[in-house]
C-alpha cells in the first residue's frame, strides 16, 4: 500500500515528508488508514498467538504448558487486545480509507487529530503488551475486569487501565473526527439518505463510541481509586457495591458490541450488491434498523449479570429488551437475503467471505435469543456456549466482514488484484477452521463446561480436542491472508478503476490505486 | 497405540459419524428439579424455534445463490423495496418472541420464589472453596478440591471425577425444597450445579439467595462458574441428595466431628503430632498458593520459606500476639491471604503454624510451636 505514486504529489505546492516521516507525520487519510490496518494485523496475529497458548493447554485434560494464573492472563489480553486492538482499529482503517472516497471528501475533517488519534494506538498497545512481562505477570481478572478480583491484580492492572484510558481518547477522537467529516464534508448532492451504507453504519458507530466509551473511562477510574487511593466504590466493606462494576461496564460494554458489528454490517451491506449486481434492498429500512439496534444496545446490558441476582422486574426488563433486538438484527439478514434474490451473482473472495458472514452470524444470533431467554442463559452464563456464541458474532461476524472488506478494496488501495486462488483457499481454511474450532462449545457449554478454566472433567476432552485442532488450523490460516495481502500490494494483475463489474460509488471512479490526494474538487452526485 | 493417539483418533470419528458416542454430550444435562425440567424444555423450543426459522431462510438463500449466478445466465432484477414483505418480516419475529417470553416469564417467577423452603444452607464462596453452614443444625465445613495435584500435572492416571470431586461435599435430603443463600469472602465466585438449574453470583459484602428441590437422589457436579483467580478451575461443589433418613444421620456425625475437632483445643500437643496434623492442613489449605514447597509465587503469593513472619516471634510481653504476627495473619488475614479463623478450627490453625515455622526449609527459634489452647485464647 506504500506504492501511491511518487511522481504524483510533485506537482503539489505543500511537498510531504518521505520515508518514516510520512508515516509518522502523516494527516493523509489514506496513509493513517494503512496505519490502523496494519496495526490491527499486528495485534490480531499478537492476541491470535495468545488464542494458539489457550488452546495448547486446553487440547487435553491436566496441565501441560502453562500454570492456571498464566492462563487466566492469555484469556483476559487475548479479550482485551482482540477487541480494543485488532477489531476496532480495523474498523477505524476502514473508515479512514473509505468514508471521504464514499462522500467525495479530500480527507477528513481534522487531519492532525486523525494523526493523532492513531499515534495513540501505539503507546496503549506497549502497555497492554509489555504487561505480560512486569512482576506477577499481566492481568488476568478476564477482560470484564471485575472487582474486587481486578483489585487484587498487580501492576500490569494499572499499566491495563491506563491503556485503556489511551484508547478511549483514540477512540472518542476519531469518532469526533469521522461525525464531522461525515456530516460537512459530503460532495454536493449527496444528502444523508443518499449516503453508502457503510457511511451510515460508521455514522451510528461513532455515536455509540462518543456515548460508551467515557462510560468504560469512568467505570475502569473507579477501579484505580479503588486500588490505589482508599476509594470504595466496588468494596463492600467499605459501602461499595462489586455489582456497581458490572452495571457501568456493561452499560459500556453491550454498544460495545455494536460498535464492533455495525462496520461490519456497513462492509456486508457494500459487498452483498455488487456481487449480487443488484441495488441493496431496503436501504431505508437498513438505517432505520441501524439506528434502532444502536438504541436499543443502550437498554439490554445487564443480560450480561442475570446470575448476580436482580430483582425479577429488572430481570423481565433485560430479557424482553434483549429479545427485541433480533428484529431489527433480523431485518438486516432478510435485507441482504432479498439483495441476494434474483440476482446475478459471481463469487469472489469478497462475496464468499460476505455470504459466510451473514449465515455464521445469524447462528450467533440464534444461540444470542437462546441466552436471552433468561431462565436458559442460568445455565449457560460463563460456559464455552457464550464463548461460541461471541465468537460467532465477532469473529464470523466482525472479522470476517474485516476480511472481505480487504479483499473487496484491496485493489483499489494497492492498483493489483489480489491472487483469487489464494484468496479463495484463505477463505475455505478460515471458515471451515472457524467452524471446527466453535461449534463444538456449544457442546461443551451446554454440557457444563464453564469458561475461563486451564483444565476441565474428562468429559469435555474430545470435543476440546477437536476444537484446539480447528484454532491451530484457524491461526495458520491466517498467515495465509497475510502472504495474499503482500503479494498484492507487490504486484499484480493491474486493477481497473471500476475493480469489480457491479461496484457503484464514488470511490470506484478515482484510479487504482487511489491517488495521494482525490476529489480535491468535489464531485457532483445526482 | 498411545492414549493421544486414540483420542486424536475419536475425535476424528466423531467428526465422520455426527457422534453417536456417548461421550460427546450434545445437550444440557438431564435435569433432577422441576426448574430445570423447565429450562431444559424452553432450551428445546427455543432449539426447534431457530431450527425452523434456519431452514426457511437458508433454505431461500441457498436456492438463490445455486439458482441466480451470473455463470448460468441468471440476469439481475433491479427491485430495491418491497414494503409489505418488510412489514412482514418485522413482524413475524416479534410474533414468535412473544411465544417464547411468555413461558419464560413464567420461570422465572417460580425460579426467584424462595419462600417456603423446608430447609437454608449459607454457602460462602472463597479462593478456592466453598464453605457450607447448615443455619440451626450447627453444622459447618469446608469443601476442598479432592483431586490430586498429581493428576492434574499428568502424573497419575486421572480418576472418573476429576476435577469434579470434593473431600466434603453438600447433603441435602431430596424432595425438600432447599433454600441456598450466598455470599462471599474475598471476590465473586458463583454457585452452579447443571442438574438443578442454579446458577447465583456469591457477592462479597451481599447475600443472595435462590433454591432447589431435587426429585431424584444421587450426586450432581457442578462447578465455580465466575473468574476469581488463579484457582478457578479448581473449586467444584459436589451436592449428594439422599433418603431423609440417611441426611439425618449424616447431620449427627457432622456436628459430632466438629465438637471431636473442638476438643483437642484443650490438651496439649506434641511438636510430632502438630507437624503431622500441620503438614495435612497445609497441603490442603496452603499449597494451592505458597505451593507445596513454601517458595511460594512471588509477588502475588509470597513464599513461607524464610518468611519473617514465619521465623520471627509471636507473642509480645504481654503474652498476647503481635500485629502482622504469625497468628496475626492465619487469624485475621490480609489482602488475598484469607482469614482462616472463620475456616479452620484451634488444632488446625495450631498445626500449620508449627508446621510452617519447623518444616519446609524453616527452623523457628523464637516461639517455636504453637498450641491449640493459644490459638482458642486468641480469638
Amino acid at each position: 500500500m506504500s506504492t501511491t505514486t511518487a511522481a504524483h504529489h510533485d506537482d503539489h505546492a505543500h511537498g510531504h515528508p518521505t520515508g518514516l516521516m510520512r508515516w509518522v507525520k502523516s494527516t493523509n487519510h489514506k496513509d493513517i488508514g494503512t496505519m490502523y490496518l496494519w496495526f490491527s494485523f499486528t495485534m490480531f496475529m499478537f492476541a491470535g498467538a495468545l488464542a494458539m497458548g489457550i488452546r495448547a493447554e486446553l487440547f487435553q485434560p491436566g496441565l501441560q504448558f502453562v500454570q492456571p494464573e498464566v492462563f487466566n492472563q492469555l484469556t483476559t489480553l487475548h479479550g482485551l487486545i482482540m477487541i480494543f486492538g485488532a477489531i476496532m482499529p480495523a474498523f477505524v482503517g476502514f473508515a479512514n480509507w473509505q468514508i471521504p472516497l464514499m462522500i467525495g471528501a479530500p480527507d477528513m475533517a481534522f487531519p492532525r487529530l486523525n494523526n493523532q488519534s492513531f499515534w495513540l494506538l501505539i503507546p496503549a498497545a506497549i502497555l497492554l503488551v509489555a504487561s505480560f512481562f512486569v512482576p506477577g505477570g499481566a492481568a488476568a481478572g478476564g477482560w470484564t475486569m471485575y472487582p474486587p478480583l481486578s483489585v487484587q491484580g498487580g501492576m500490569s492492572v494499572d499499566m491495563t487501565i491506563f491503556a485503556i484510558h489511551i484508547l478511549g481518547i483514540s477512540s472518542i477522537v476519531g469518532s469526533i473526527n469521522i461525525i464531522t467529516t461525515i456530516l460537512n464534508m459530503r460532495a454536493p448532492g449527496m444528502t444523508l439518505m443518499k449516503m453508502p451504507m457503510f457511511v451510515w453504519t460508521w455514522l451510528i458507530t461513532a455515536y455509540l463510541l462518543i456515548a460508551a466509551m467515557p462510560v468504560l473511562a469512568g467505570a475502569v477510574t473507579m477501579l484505580i481509586t479503588d486500588r490505589h487511593f482508599g476509594t470504595h466504590f466496588f468494596n463492600a466493606a467499605g459501602g461499595g457495591d462489586p455489582v456497581l462494576f458490572q452495571h457501568v461496564f456493561w452499560f459500556f460494554g453491550h454498544p460495545e458490541v455494536y460498535i464492533m458489528i455495525l462496520p461490519a454490517f456497513g462492509i456486508l451491506s457494500t459487498i452483498i450488491p455488487t456481487f449480487a449486481r443488484k441495488p441493496l434492498f431496503g436501504y431505508a429500512s437498513m438505517v432505520y434498523a441501524t439506528a434502532a439496534i444502536a438504541v436499543l444496545s443502550f437498554v439490554v446490558w445487564a443480560h450480561h449479570m442475570f446470575t448476580t441476582g436482580m430483582p425479577v422486574a429488572g430481570q423481565l426488563f433485560f430479557m424482553y429488551s434483549t429479545m427485541l433486538i433480533s428484529v431489527p438484527t433480523g431485518v438486516k439478514v432478510f435485507n441482504w437475503l432479498a439483495t441476494m434474490w434474483r440476482g446475478s451473482m459471481t463469487f469472489e473472495t469478497p462475496m464468499l467471505f460476505s455470504i459466510a458472514v451473514v449465515f455464521l452470524f445469524t447462528i450467533g444470533g440464534f444461540s444470542g435469543l437462546v441466552c436471552a431467554i433468561l431462565p436458559v442463559d442460568i445455565q449457560l452464563q460463563d460456559t464455552y456456549y457464550v464463548v461460541a456464541h461471541f465468537h460467532y458474532v465477532l469473529f464470523s461476524g466482525a472479522a470476517m466482514s474485516i476480511m472481505g472488506g480487504v479483499y473487496y478494496w484491496l485493489p483499489k488501495w494497492t492498483g493489483h488484484m489480489y491472487d483469487e486462488t489464494l484468496g479463495k483457499w484463505h477463505f475455505w481454511t478460515t471458515t471451515i477452521a472457524f467452524n471446527v474450532t466453535f461449534f463444538p462449545m456449544h457442546f461443551t457449554g451446554l454440557a457444563g463446561m464453564p469458561r475461563r478454566i486451564p483444565d476441565y472433567s474428562q468429559q469435555f476432552a474430545e470435543f476440546n480436542m477437536i476444537s484446539s485442532l480447528g484454532a491451530f488450523a484457524l491461526g495458520i490460516s491466517q498467515l495465509l491472508f497475510l502472504y495474499v495481502v503482500i503479494k498484492c500490494i507487490k504486484g499484480g494483475k493491474k486493477a481497473t478503476n471500476q475493480v469489480w463489474e457491479g461496484a457503484h460509488g464514488l470511490e470506484w471512479t478515482v484510479a487504482s490505486p487511489a491517488p495521494f490526494h482525490t476529489f480535491e474538487t468535489p464531485p457532483q452526485v445526482k | 497405540m498411545n492414549k493421544k493417539a486414540i483420542h486424536f483418533l475419536s475425535a476424528l470419528s466423531l467428526l465422520i459419524s455426527g457422534g453417536a458416542d456417548a461421550a460427546y454430550e450434545l445437550n444440557l444435562k438431564s435435569p433432577v428439579t422441576e426448574i430445570a425440567g423447565q429450562i431444559y424444555d424452553l432450551h428445546m423450543l427455543i432449539v426447534y424455534i431457530c431450527l425452523g426459522i434456519f431452514v426457511v431462510v437458508f433454505g431461500i438463500m441457498f436456492y438463490s445463490l445455486y439458482k441466480h449466478r451470473k455463470s448460468v445466465g441468471h440476469q439481475a432484477a433491479q427491485f430495491h423495496e418491497h414494503h409489505t414483505l418488510e412489514i412482514i418480516w418485522t413482524i413475524i419475529p416479534a410474533v414468535i418472541l412473544l411465544a417464547i417470553a411468555f413461558p419464560a416469564t413464567k420461570t422465572i417467577f417460580a425460579m426467584k420464589d424462595t419462600s417456603a423452603a423446608d430447609m437454608s444452607v449459607k454457602v460462602t464462596g472463597y479462593q478456592w472453596k466453598w464453605e457450607y453452614d447448615y443455619l440451626d443444625k450447627n453444622v459447618k465445613f469446608i469443601s476442598n478440591l479432592s483431586t490430586s495435584q498429581d493428576q492434574i500435572d499428568n502424573k497419575e492416571e486421572k480418576g472418573e471425577n476429576y476435577l469434579l470431586e470434593v473431600d466434603n461435599p453438600m447433603v441435602v435430603p431430596v424432595g425438600k425444597k432447599v433454600r441456598v443463600i450466598l455470599t462471599a469472602s474475598d471476590v465473586i465466585h458463583a454457585w452452579w450445579v447443571p442438574e438443578f438449574g442454579v446458577k447465583q453470583d456469591a457477592i462479597p459484602g451481599f447475600i443472595k439467595e435462590t433454591w432447589f428441590k431435587a426429585d431424584k437422589e444421587g450426586t450432581y457436579r457442578g462447578q465455580c462458574a465466575e473468574l476469581c483467580g488463579k484457582a478457578h478451575g479448581f473449586m467444584p461443589i459436589v451436592v449428594e441428595v439422599v433418603s431423609e433418613e440417611k441426611y439425618n444421620t449424616w447431620l449427627v456425625a457432622k456436628a459430632e466431628e466438629a465438637a471431636a475437632g473442638a476438643a483437642g483445643a484443650d490438651k496439649e500437643w506434641t511438636k510430632e503430632d502438630l507437624l503431622a496434623k500441620g503438614k495435612t492442613v497445609y497441603e490442603k489449605n496452603c499449597a494451592v498458593c505458597h505451593q507445596a514447597n513454601g517458595a511460594g509465587l512471588p509477588p502475588a503469593f509470597p513464599a513461607i520459606t524464610g518468611s519473617k513472619i514465619a521465623l520471627g516471634a509471636i507473642f509480645g510481653p504481654d503474652g498476647k500476639y503481635m500485629p502482622d504476627s504469625h497468628i496475626d495473619r492465619l487469624l485475621n488475614g490480609k489482602g488475598v491471604m484469607p482469614a482462616w479463623k472463620a475456616l479452620l478450627n484451634d488444632v488446625e490453625i495450631a498445626s500449620v503454624i508449627t508446621y510452617t515455622r519447623q518444616a519446609l526449609g524453616n527452623a523457628a527459634t523464637v516461639d517455636p510451636i504453637v498450641q491449640p489452647a493459644q490459638i482458642k485464647a486468641a480469638r
